[in-house]
């Protein structure tokens, strides 16, 4: 099995401290860590590969710095990473970074032996160019990605909060999904299926896909291990490979802000929240007044 | 490459304003001017709006002159699971009106499932001028590949200017296979939709960082405008019996239907008596509590006010109760008209998940937790003695 792991390098939310004067988030000094979510994809990847014996990728897409996210994937066992860093992707909307992974997964999937210390070759088999804008009248024709059985995914970035990414890689390579993934149940080698359990509003519903397939993943759906001592070492000194968007065969107008649908007009702080109303003293008292307040709000 | 983001060194002051909103921290003054790390910039466009000396330009692709005339309407998906509709569906029938009267055009109601017919009437009572049904007993679970390919497809066919979600589970998994499948741009979680009349655009505002920064977002050069909006952010009409709509039937062929999801079985969870992202009302526990037995005392506030149950993360790691109830930004995100926090202290990742609620109440005995930072009504106080109060308050009060 080949397995890809996508994360996302974020602000760490741990470490905002909220100034109390103003109710903005205080962000000097706050570090970077890999999106908590992502952290439960990567450990599902090596579960399964402990399992069912797998060759398992990390992928990320963003700036230099996030090297940092891919060794700490490689430190948990992951064995090879992919670093997708290009001044042409920076801006890109869910739309074009959903693009730009399934390139790199596309090509990652072009190989039978991946060696991430060789320098990869520039062509890649495209299943689609460019924009597949209405085309999906024949959805049957499309072909889905080769090469790659499982792709996961956090549920969504803790700095993004929009869940699109995961599905969008999916539908860009036309692959089979299954989202907030609470379990797997197993995985039937021969007839490529996986058997899986999502957490939905009010319960969970248990589906087969078949692979290749990408899911994301929920906090439930594991326990994450802490780096060993040897796997930190062994890290620090594995070749990453890095790959622009000529490596991925794709133009600059796809790509950043100009390849982007949607565009972000203003940014601005929410106002804040009206002072409330401390209550304290006698509980009799104060229970009176509160449903006396909420009385209020109720009808 | 020629660069998308340039500090106009003339007008720079040196101000720092800048370095304080950057969500990346990639700017740094040097020598009294602003210098931005274009290795860590995401273009967000936070400091220029900051710049009070306009010393900031970032060159955005020129807005092209497309036709998009003959796109018109808004589109609403309506989820529903055996049969029932969920809130969210109505909530935006009722949004979906006020857009479509801005832009002098109709709200289409979008239903897919099976045996759902029935459901047209009450859809056309709660805002839709038409409905596009498609019943198929393939489409009986919600399985996001065929729903997108078919929507994917009548979108196409129709041309709506605008296509509403909910936020939610269903709704997630669908929307961004459709937005990839047809190219248009897609907003998650929008808090507030409006309309640019002059240029014909929806304009969606969304929370990022946690709530702690609004994005306006636009689709200027794609159609249609699809944004996903959260449980009680919009309002539903009542419904009206008088209103009169019209339905079509759409007679989609198997090709659509992908094969290689299959869905097995649902299993409904017990506890779960009021669905999180449906509650009006919320009551949450925490640390606090101190045991796992002491739970009870947060269900029965629930019981008696007629709200859901929800946890902090502690609560959930200290296996007192399952995840499927934890609020916060590994947990649900919630929006309901009122959230009780009992022996919730307060931390950002909690805060994250609720602080868009109505009305927040937070008891706790720790008057400096930051809890009540974001609580209309603080209780300074001991949860043991005052949630066995409020729980006989709310009984009488039913009574009546």
């Amino acid at each position: 099995m080949k397995i890809i792991v996508c994360i996302k390098q974020v602000p760490d939310t741990g470490e905002v401290k909220i100034n109390p004067e103003t109710n903005t988030l205080i962000r000097e000094g706050v570090s970077s860590i890999i999106n908590p979510f992502d952290m439960y994809a990567i450990e599902e990847a090596l579960r399964l590969k402990e399992k069912y014996g797998a060759e398992t990728f990390v992928l990320t897409m963003g700036p230099p710095q996030a090297d940092m996210a891919l060794r700490e994937a490689l430190s948990l066992g992951i064995d090879q990473a992919i670093h997708l860093s290009d001044r042409a992707f920076a801006g890109s909307d869910t739309w074009s970074t959903s693009l730009i992974l399934s390139k790199a997964i596309e090509k990652i999937g072009a190989f039978d032996t991946f060696d991430g210390a060789k320098k990869a070759p520039l062509s890649i088999p495209s299943t689609n160019s460019g924009s597949r804008a209405m085309s999906r009248d024949n959805p049957e024709q499309t072909k889905c990605v080769e090469g790659v059985d499982l792709i996961i995914c956090g549920k969504q970035a803790s700095d993004g909060d929009t869940a699109q990414v995961g599905p969008g890689i999916a539908t860009h390579i036309n692959l089979a999904q299954a989202t907030y993934v609470r379990k797997i149940d197993n995985i039937n080698l021969e007839n490529k299926i996986i058997r899986l359990e999502r957490l939905l509003e009010e319960g969970f519903e248990i589906l087969e896909v078949k692979l290749p397939a990408l899911i994301t993943v929920v906090k439930e759906i594991n326990e994450p291990r802490l780096p060993s001592l040897r796997g930190k070492m062994r890290s620090r000194s594995q070749t990453i490979s890095v790959w622009g968007h000529k490596d991925l065969g794709l133009k600059e107008e796809e790509l950043g802000l100009k390849g982007s649908p949607t565009q972000v007009v203003r940014i601005f702080t929410p106002p804040p929240r009206d002072k409330g109303m401390i209550l304290e003293g006698d509980p009799e008292v104060i229970v009176e007044k509160l449903a006396e307040e909420l009385k209020k709000h109720l009808i | 490459m020629s660069e998308s983001i340039k500090v106009i060194v003339e007008k720079c002051i040196g101000c720092g304003l800048c370095v304080k909103v950057c969500p990346f921290s990639a700017i740094t003054i040097v020598n009294k001017k602003a210098i931005i790390d274009l290795s860590k910039c995401n273009l967000c466009g936070a400091c220029k709006e900051a710049c009070k000396f306009e010393a900031i330009a970032i060159f955005k692709p020129k807005i092209e002159a497309v036709d998009f005339s003959s796109y018109k309407d808004v589109w609403v998906f309506i989820e529903q699971e055996r049969g029932k509709i969920a809130g969210v569906s109505y909530e935006l029938l009722g949004k979906a009106r006020d857009l479509a009267k801005d832009l002098r055009g109709g709200v289409v109601a979008v239903l897919l499932g099976h045996d759902i017919k029935r459901k047209n009437q009450e859809l056309i009572q709660r805002g839709a001028d038409k409905i596009i049904c498609v019943d198929k007993p393939e489409l009986d679970n919600f399985i996001s590949e065929n729903y997108a390919n078919i929507i994917s497809h009548l979108i196409v066919k129709y041309k709506p200017e605008i296509f509403l979600a909910g936020a939610t589970t269903c709704g997630r998994s669908l929307v961004s296979r459709i937005a990839v499948t047809i190219k248009t741009g897609l907003t998650a979680d929008c808090t507030g939709l409006d309309i640019d009349k002059e240029k014909r655009l929806l304009i969606q505002t969304r929370p990022a960082f946690g709530g702690n920064i609004m994005a306006q977002i636009i689709t200027p050069n794609y159609r249609p405008q699809m944004a996903t909006v959260r449980h009680k952010v919009m309002k539903e009409l009542e419904p009206d019996a008088k209103r009169k709509g019209e339905v079509i039937e759409e007679i989609i062929d198997g090709r659509f239907i992908d094969g290689r999801v299959k869905f097995i079985e649902f299993i409904q969870e017990e506890v779960a008596k009021v669905n999180l992202a449906d509650a009006d009302i919320i009551v949450s526990g925490g640390r606090g509590l101190q045991e796992g037995k002491n739970f009870q005392l947060i269900r029965d506030l629930a019981d008696a006010i007629g709200g859901a149950v929800g946890s902090s993360r502690s609560a959930v790691d200290s296996g007192w109760i399952s995840y499927s109830h934890q609020v916060g930004q590994t947990g649900r995100t919630v929006a309901p008209k009122l959230y009780i926090a009992c022996g919730i202290s307060g931390q950002i990742q909690h805060l994250v998940g609720m602080q868009s609620s109505r009305v927040i109440v937070a008891i706790n005995k720790d008057p400096d937790a930051p809890i009540f930072r974001v609580a209309n009504y603080g209780i300074v106080g001991d949860l043991f003695q005052i949630v066995p109060l409020l729980i006989k308050k709310f009984k009488e009060g039913s009574k009546k």
